[in-house]
């Protein structure tokens, strides 16, 4: 087993620090919540939308530093957005914006992408926009995320 | 301000111990198995420490063996003992559900090999029931492992007791006392156990060194062969240094003990109540009264671990936490888990595990910024505002 603190990045620790967009959106347009507190990361994304653009985007993370980093960082970059580019937004980006990620750590860059897919979705449903179900492969099977196969120590 | 707070994890060597060490490892070079003089002084350093141990356990000299520390000499006493178990058809284990994985991992082993492991459950108090260990116990048995106290959550197991079951079915019995040597007294023969384990780092002692206490009479093969270092139960030369080390943290810390306890005791029960009276939604993990003097553990409600560490790290206080994402593995910790904590919350946990030079003024900045950190996570948690909204029932 590798070793953790250490390996995360300065990024991640940044993220981690001084999370962007922390906090709730009140009346949001659309609201995702992927993981489950069993596993120890749950992740909640707010979004706003105006004219097809994410002009507000905001988190609440219960989880480990990678969870509240990744979290941090898919705001960031979805953040001003039209939702088609934000649907792009995929777990590898996330990692790789952070400067990598311990692999075991890995899952809660995918829960990240779950997190922006499932706030997208929920924001066609209540507007019934019709959608492409293919895109949100990720988000319909997020309510029971699957973790890696993890090793123990 | 800087407090270390993770003790139970290792500990600083103590100055007399670096001293020891240095001092050996530059003048007393030789090696115990040479006959010139230079290793001659060298086995003359290796008996006396022999006999520095064994005479604050209450062992013989004969009886110790020193080995690379906690985990090695636990492997060491369970597969010795089990293989001879099996060798009179006697192919049952008797353990607990909260063992070091050092334990742990080798009857998982054991258990491939067709051996029939039973691990005794413990309550909410995190403290096996001799009654329980009387009805697993029996005369088919071929080993029972008890540690003397946990790691995580600091519980002190009834191992007298159990010692007593274990001796009416002649059944020899281990324990994994790498916690408690050097913080509460621990003697093998108040104990009545046949195997006992320690490690040298958690007591002020050099990182990688420990002893295997083996009764006269216990089974005893050796894990690593060659040399015949340690009357053939240990091969490879001995590490003189960290063995005076780890001797001049022992005889320090038992020296010292009744002191630091009173201390620890006192540290504790403040870091204990202030916890309780300052967090909400927080529960102590494991008995209030019969725990290690410096172990203080918690959970706390809609909180993660592993931020909780990271954040108190950045205020300079050294924690740790027994959530899956510090263990590496998916799952919260193992001990949390057999004390009935639910997942949701035992990945909310904190370990804080004083030590004697742990002051009054430092538990009273843990007390600053625990609530603080703790105030600080929930503010972001999906699973406390749920909490705090309704939508989800406290469970602490």
């Amino acid at each position: 087993m590798e070793a953790e603190m250490s390996l995360y990045s300065e990024k991640v620790m940044d993220h981690f620090r001084h999370p962007r967009n922390v906090g709730v959106i009140e009346n949001a347009d659309g609201v995702g919540e992927v993981g489950n507190a069993k596993c120890g990361d749950i992740m909640k994304m707010y979004i706003k939308v105006e004219n097809g653009i994410l002009t507000d985007v905001k988190f609440e993370t219960f989880g480990c530093g990678s969870a509240i980093a990744s979290s941090s960082m898919a705001t960031e970059m979805i953040k001003g957005k039209p939702l088609s580019e934000a649907l792009e937004l995929t777990n590898r980006a996330v990692t790789e914006a952070l400067g990598g990620l311990p692999a075991y750590k890995l899952h809660c860059s995918v829960l990240a992408e779950q997190a922006v897919q499932a706030a997208v979705l929920d924001y066609y449903k209540r507007n019934n926009i019709p959608y492409d179900e293919s895109q949100f492969k990720c988000a319909l099977c997020a309510h029971e995320h699957d973790h890696p196969e993890g090793e123990e120590e | 301000m800087f407090v270390y707070a993770d003790h139970a994890a290792t500990t600083r060597m103590l100055p007399i111990a670096v001293q020891a060490y240095t001092k050996t490892a530059d003048l007393i070079f030789g090696n115990p198995s040479s006959l010139h003089t230079v290793g001659q002084r060298a086995q003359e350093l290796l008996t006396s420490c022999r006999e520095e141990v064994a005479a604050i356990l209450g062992a013989s000299p004969r009886e110790i063996y020193f080995t690379s520390g906690g985990s090695e000499s636990d492997n060491q006493a369970l597969l010795s003992a089990a293989y001879a178990g099996a060798k009179k058809g006697k192919k049952k284990i008797v353990s607990t559900a909260i063992e070091h994985h050092a334990v742990l991992h080798t009857l998982k082993k054991l258990e491939k090999e067709g051996f029939e492991i039973v691990l005794l459950p413990v309550g909410e108090s995190g403290i096996v029931s001799a009654d329980d260990a009387r009805r697993a116990i029996d005369r088919d048995t071929a080993l029972v492992s008890v540690m003397l106290a946990n790691n995580e959550i600091g519980t002190i197991q009834p191992v007298r007791e159990i010692a007593e079951i274990c001796k009416a079915c002649g059944v020899p019995l281990h324990t994994d006392a790498v916690q408690a040597v050097g913080h509460i007294p621990v003697n093998v023969n108040e104990l009545g156990c046949d195997y006992l384990a320690l490690s040298a780092h958690k007591f002020g002692g050099p990182k990688g060194t420990g002893v295997l206490y083996a009764r006269t009479g216990a089974p005893l093969s050796p894990l690593i062969e060659g040399g015949a270092q340690e009357r053939n139960k240990r091969a490879g030369t001995e590490d003189l240094p960290s063995i005076a080390g780890m001797v001049a943290a022992l005889k320090a810390s038992v020296a010292d003990m009744d002191a630091s306890c009173a201390h620890l005791r006192k540290l504790q029960r403040k870091l204990i109540e202030g916890i309780e009276a300052r967090i909400s939604h927080c529960s102590l993990n494991g008995d209030r009264a019969n725990r290690l003097p410096g172990n203080v553990s918690f959970c706390f409600e809609g909180v993660e671990g592993e931020a909780l560490l990271l954040y108190l790290d950045d205020e300079g206080i050294c924690a740790s936490s027994g959530s899956a994402c510090t263990s590496g593995s998916l799952d919260p910790s193992h001990v949390l888990l057999a004390i009935g904590r639910v997942h949701d919350v035992a990945h909310g946990s904190l370990r804080l595990t004083l030590g004697a030079e742990n002051t009054e003024e430092e538990v009273d900045y843990l007390l600053e910024k625990i609530p603080y950190v703790v105030q600080k996570v929930r503010s972001f948690s999906p699973v406390w505002r749920d909490l705090q909204e309704g939508k989800r029932k406290f469970i602490l």
